[in-house]
């Protein structure tokens, strides 16, 4: 096998990543540019979200929580310190990781159920601690000085170089979901999702590689936090922790195949492009969440290993061209 | 004579009820034990408390001459004790070849993933499902997953091999392939424990038998010395003078 046949699972995902980001130029509309973007974000995050659920194995339910801390820590250094948008950025990922290290020691020892009620309880409790928490404004959270984009060229610049770095952030999250996918730390994971005592019996140390699987999956959301807020201007508390955007994550993993590196790209595509038209939609507008609702219940009764799992078990010769 | 494994006066409780009481045996480098006893004597919890699965309420527990005994399953992994389940665990989503290549990565060799996937390939030639390499383990059948969990356990190249039960649910001609198997790993220089049901099989394999009962160690010598040993005849067959009264009265 050549070397290019041989990573051929990277170059699918990354071909669908470059051709969003040139759709907008393309079309040459800017409502193109806000569809893209906001694939491009659900891409990253749910791709981020499949380390911990597709590989590892672990439901969470508030994955959300990294997204939203992450953004507040960096947002809160660029609007009151005046820090440069790019160490904001790194700072809002380094603290989720941060964050994801100290929860994973706590909770993770948890399984099943038990996990994934447990990640409802920090979301919740996350949101209620920045509610009152003065230095990140409280309930009316922080806004940003519209001055603050003129050292990115005007808002209007900041707001398209704001969408190549989404871009950047979700290759990096493909990335990353594709090199753990092929590693040795990867195959680790992948044994505690099939039997977590089994893995252990054969060495696998599970509570160290399950902590940093959590770090992994924390730390882009952490990163398109910062970048979503600094696009916004603002943040507040119940858009930086949303829960049903936690479930919205796990219908686009499980939708286009967890434990796979294009499954969850497809998946946010697959979502992000039904609720663009449910939203829209008369009929649909007010109850857009519960057709996801309806479609987990769908994806978990009938196709559980999702679109690209479905294809791969079906035939198996994609499994050499789908990872 | 080296001793692989040394286990002290162990003690095991499960809330009230006394699992283990002060079982205390050596098992020098290169040996075969057979480990015996009625169902629910304790065998299992014995490799769990060995294995680091649970950790015993009294006594000592050395592996290779260090106190493994509050170490965790993936410690001793680690320094080279690998295991077999009575009651297979595959890692059914995974490939038969990364099955193995799962035990290769992080025993207590620590391949890297090339160097697993060779190891892979010979042990799945040696247990005898290489046409099997890129199934799902999931779509073994039950002979194919007892040589899956083999080949898991080999592919770490253990010091010390637990086999729980692998000749239970197997065909006669399937037994004769495992039991030869075992004898093969022996000729590997790998010491080895085995829990056992089948009698002609463990007596045939084993350089010297364990036996427990209600948790209790009753008797310990060689095949032969056990197979005419009065408390372990008891122990299967009830009381022998009970026995020989009723014959009396008939």
């Amino acid at each position: 096998m050549t070397n290019w046949q041989k990573h051929i699972g990277i170059i699918i995902p990354l071909l669908v990543i470059a051709g969003l980001m040139l759709y907008p130029t393309i079309t040459g509309k800017a409502a193109a540019r806000e569809t893209a973007f906001t694939i491009l974000k659900a891409i990253a995050l749910a791709s981020s979200l499949n380390i911990l659920l597709g590989y590892t194995g672990y439901v969470s339910f508030g994955h959300i929580v990294f997204f939203g801390f992450g953004g507040y820590v960096g947002f809160y250094l660029l609007s009151s310190q005046g820090m440069s948008l790019w160490i904001c950025i790194l700072a809002g990922g380094v603290s989720s990781g941060v964050l994801a290290f100290l929860l994973g020691k706590a909770i993770l020892r948890l399984r099943g159920a038990y996990f994934a009620l447990a990640t409802i309880g920090v979301n919740e409790a996350m949101r209620a601690f920045i509610n009152n928490f003065d230095l990140f404004g409280g309930p009316t959270g922080i806004t940003l000085n519209f001055k603050a984009y003129l050292a990115y060229g005007g808002a209007a610049k900041a707001l398209e170089m704001a969408f190549y770095v989404v871009g950047g952030l979700a290759i990096l999250a493909i990335i990353l979901s594709y090199i753990i996918r092929t590693s040795k730390f990867g195959l680790g994971l992948l044994a505690i999702r099939e039997n977590e005592d089994a893995a252990e019996v054969m060495g696998v140390f599970a509570p160290d590689a399950k902590t940093w699987a959590y770090v992994l999956s924390a730390i882009i959301p952490g990163m398109i936090g910062v970048l979503f807020f600094f696009k916004n201007g603002n943040v507040e508390p119940h858009d930086a922790f949303p829960l049903h955007a936690s479930i919205e994550l796990l219908v686009m993993v499980m939708l286009g195949g967890q434990g796979t590196v294009l499954g969850p790209i497809l998946g946010a595509f697959a979502y992000q492009g039904m609720r663009g038209y449910l939203v829209t939609s008369d009929f649909f507008k007010d109850i857009q969440l519960s057709v996801s609702g309806a479609l987990l219940l769908i994806i978990v009764l009938f196709i559980p290993a999702g679109a690209v799992g479905w294809l791969r078990q079906r035939f198996p010769i994609l499994r050499r061209v789908l990872a | 004579m080296t001793l692989l494994l040394q286990v002290q006066g162990v003690t095991k409780r499960f809330g009230g009820l006394q699992a283990l009481t002060q079982v205390t045996f050596d098992l020098p480098k290169g040996q075969i034990l057979g480990l015996i006893g009625p169902n629910g004597a304790g065998k299992t919890t014995l490799f769990n408390t060995i294995n680091g699965v649970y950790h015993p309420e009294e006594g000592r527990i050395l592996f290779q001459g260090k106190d493994v005994t509050n170490k965790m399953p993936y410690h001793l992994a680690k320094m080279g004790m690998a295991r077999t389940h009575q009651i297979v665990r595959p890692l059914n989503e995974l490939s038969v070849r990364e099955n193995v290549m799962v035990g290769a990565c992080f025993g207590h060799e620590n391949q890297s993933l090339g160097n697993a996937g060779k190891i892979a390939d010979e042990v799945l030639e040696f247990v005898g499902i290489s046409s099997r390499t890129d199934q799902l383990a999931g779509s073994l059948n039950v002979a194919q997953k007892k040589r899956l969990e083999m080949a898991r356990a080999l592919a770490s190249h253990p010091h010390l091999l637990l086999l729980d039960e692998v000749l239970a649910g197997l065909n006669p001609s399937e037994i004769d392939g495992m039991i030869q198997m075992v004898l093969d790993i022996r000729a590997q220089g790998i010491t080895i424990i085995m829990i056992e049901h089948l009698m002609k099989a463990v007596m045939n394999v084993s350089d010297r038998i364990f036996v427990l009962d209600y948790g209790e160690q009753i008797a310990e010598g060689s095949p032969n010395e056990i197979a005419n040993h009065p408390k372990v005849i008891e122990a299967y067959l009830g009381d022998p003078k009970l026995a020989e009264q009723l014959m009396e009265d008939d």
